[in-house]
């Protein structure tokens, strides 16, 4: 590895968002990790990091507060089963590297229990890009953004549309990779129908972010994305695709459907 | 905490009693803050603005003492405990918060956030509750003020605490099982934030602890404050002197934050907190998170957590559905830190014991919850004879009768068939 040719990690998402965005929003998908079945979990990886441009793995955690009820469902179902941070990293680290960037979602505690100098070091050898900590506001995050930053790993902020406009400019200073903008405020996975306000509010955090913004919570449907290609750089989709994986359907069939302009 | 060293907590302890927490980052040493979505941030920083404009500005402290005096009942009484005295061999004073309207300290907290949504133009709250005495609180003091109010309850709680259940639809509140997760207090938090999370703006969030993101932990510690200026005055007057120990039952920890803070400066006065040791030390038995907890963050705030080595939250027991949380305000974290407060645990068993006790020597039938504080109380007695008690009487009874139905009176009608020819 000569460092004249590596690439940051959060630039290996920056540019897989902008490289799919040519072509409309790129898809960010979120699974939660070893669920429905912990077993499937390399599979299931492969299967949607295949037809995503992104994947957002989700660490369970027994006090999902920002989510809405499939992915706290979701994570108590993966907890049951025994998923932890660690086993996360050891599979990532022990199967084959996928093309898209992977991020991992947790909330705070199990980060703080696993250590961030070992949790940096870890998510490095796991080949982790970057970390979304739905209940770290970056003025909670230093400590966790330098140990992260020192990798060149990146911990995303979130924007909502209730940002002040002072505010929303620290956050997107600060997020790196991309920046995670939330459509709506309350909590994942209700579908939203993406009004004309939202629209706006998206166009007013791309004209802050240096770094791609991607929308997300309520993304369900193609006509969503269709609808906001132009205003995002991304979306998000989250409950919507783990009801997909608990049904046990083809998550890529799935993803490809979602790109407008396809049959 | 081990970690901290004595220089430290001398540190600690001297800007506690000086009055710098919590800090300008929403700190009580290294504990608190505000760890929450970003959805909240400006709903949070509006709160802040909130208190800082109003909290102490004459004029709401004016409405909020005479609520505390004409509708709550305040100050409320320090009994002289004579009988429980006699029996322990020490000088016993019960502050009897039991007395309050609505029948806990929890009102007094209620009726001051109640206050405070409306002036803040919130057009309804959302409030969580364990053992439902915050959400019958809550309830009255929305119905007082004028807001529509909606409670969150964990399943398990309502049907512990059935009679609270029927007493906030009574008061007009809006009560919502939560099936998910722990079906207790915790599960109730998590669901009102969810709630909250929906509407940043127009909702007001009224935590019933000393617990989650700043400024609650200081919001609900200013309100209780009033629990300790009373008794620390009523002491002095009837007593003739402060007491040798201060006693109370913590959960969440706003009825003990509340009756400690106004006696942190006084050196001689030792302070004890009592957490709830349900069935035993193993995780998942009890509820006593300072006793037993290591660091994390949980529901806002950066403090003391019952958890496993991987930082999921566990489980917690214990027979009063008020101490049944996993946290506990980052206030009390930092007083066991800065060496001021012990914290120390009461089995169910013990519990209940003095419940039976309380009644019987004083016809007072305590909640379950504070119940912790009088067995906690009777032990300190036991090993410092001839001293001077001073007891959080947090709330009563009546709420706690399924339980006591199930127990006690059991016991006591199964003896009472025994005793028949």
């Amino acid at each position: 590895m000569t460092v004249a040719t590596t690439t940051a990690p959060h630039e290996r998402i920056s540019a897989a968002i902008r490289a799919a965005a040519a072509q409309g929003p790129a898809l960010v998908a979120f699974m939660t990790a070893g669920y429905p079945r912990r077993e499937a979990f390399r599979a299931q990886l492969a299967a949607v990091a295949g037809a995503a441009d992104v994947v957002e793995i989700g660490v369970p955690f027994t006090d999902p507060m920002a989510d809405g009820v499939t992915i706290q469902r979701s994570s108590r179902g993966a907890l049951a089963q025994g998923v932890t941070l660690r086993w996360i990293l050891d599979e990532l680290a022990a199967m084959p590297q996928v093309e898209a960037p992977l991020l991992l979602m947790s909330y705070l505690n199990p980060l703080l229990a696993f250590g961030y100098a070992d949790l940096a070091a870890a998510a490095e050898r796991a080949r982790v890009a970057g970390f979304i900590v739905p209940d770290l506001p970056f003025d909670e995050g230093g400590e966790l953004a330098a140990a992260l930053d020192a990798r060149g790993i990146a911990l995303v902020q979130m924007a909502t549309p209730v940002t002040t406009a002072e505010r929303l400019a620290q956050v997107c200073g600060a997020s790196r990779g991309f920046v995670y903008a939330v459509t709506m405020t309350g909590t994942t996975g209700k579908n939203v129908a993406v009004p004309e306000a939202v629209m706006a509010y998206l166009d007013r955090v791309r004209a802050v972010s240096r770094v791609p913004v991607c929308a997300g919570f309520g993304i369900r449907s193609r006509e969503q994305v269709a609808r906001l290609a132009g205003h995002v750089d991304g979306v998000v989709v989250g409950s919507a695709l783990v009801e997909v994986l608990e049904r046990g359907e083809d998550p890529a069939a799935w993803l490809r459907a979602l790109r407008p302009g396809t049959a | 905490m081990s970690s901290v060293m004595v220089h430290d907590r001398k540190r600690l302890l001297a800007d506690s009693i000086a009055g710098k927490f919590p800090d300008a980052r929403g700190r009580f040493g290294p504990f608190g803050g505000r760890y929450v979505p970003e959805t909240l941030i400006p709903a949070i920083e509006r709160l802040e603005a909130g208190l800082r404009a109003h909290l102490h500005a004459p004029d709401f402290q004016r409405e909020l003492a005479e609520e505390l005096h004409s509708w709550v009942g305040r100050p409320t009484a320090l009994t002289h405990a004579r009988r429980l005295g006699a029996r322990w061999g020490a000088d016993v004073w019960l502050k009897r918060e039991d007395l309050a309207h609505t029948g806990a300290h929890k009102i007094n907290n209620a009726i001051g956030q109640a206050l405070l949504a409306k002036r803040l133009g919130a057009t309804r709250v959302v409030a969580e509750t364990g053992a439902g005495q915050h959400g019958v609180a809550s309830a009255a003091a929305c119905a007082r003020v004028g807001l529509p109010c909606t409670v969150y309850m964990g399943a398990v709680d309502m049907e512990r605490q059935a009679p609270n259940v029927g007493r906030m639809r009574l008061l007009g509140a809006e009560v919502v099982p939560v099936t998910e997760g722990d079906k207790t207090l915790r599960a109730a938090v998590d669901e009102a934030l969810r709630d909250w999370v929906a509407d940043p703006l127009g909702t007001y969030y009224l935590l019933g602890s000393a617990i989650g993101p700043h400024p609650y932990p200081y919001l609900v510690r200013e309100l209780q404050t009033i629990i300790g200026r009373e008794a620390r005055e009523q002491m002095l007057a009837r007593a003739g002197s402060l007491p040798d120990v201060l006693i109370a039952c913590v959960g969440g920890g706003s009825n003990s934050i509340g009756i400690f803070h106004p006696f942190i400066a006084d050196a001689a006065v030792e302070i004890v907190g009592i957490e709830a040791g349900g069935r035993g030390r193993a995780l998942g038995e009890n509820s006593a998170t300072l006793a037993l907890g290591r660091p994390g963050v949980l529901q806002g705030a950066y403090s003391l957590l019952l958890q496993d080595p991987h930082g999921q939250i566990q489980e917690t027991h214990s027979i009063s559905a008020g101490l049944d949380y996993p946290g506990v305000g980052p206030e009390h974290a930092l007083l066991q830190a800065a060496g001021r407060v012990s914290y120390e645990t009461a089995s169910d068993d013990e519990a209940l014991a003095a419940v039976k006790e309380c009644c019987e020597a004083e016809g007072i039938l305590p909640a379950l919850e504070s119940a912790h504080a009088l067995a906690g109380a009777r032990r300190w007695a036991a090993a410092h004879p001839g001293k001077r008690i001073l007891i959080g009487l947090s709330g009563r009874g009546d709420k706690d009768m399924p339980t006591l139905q199930r127990t006690l009176i059991a016991q006591i009608e199964a003896g009472a068939l025994g005793a028949r020819p």
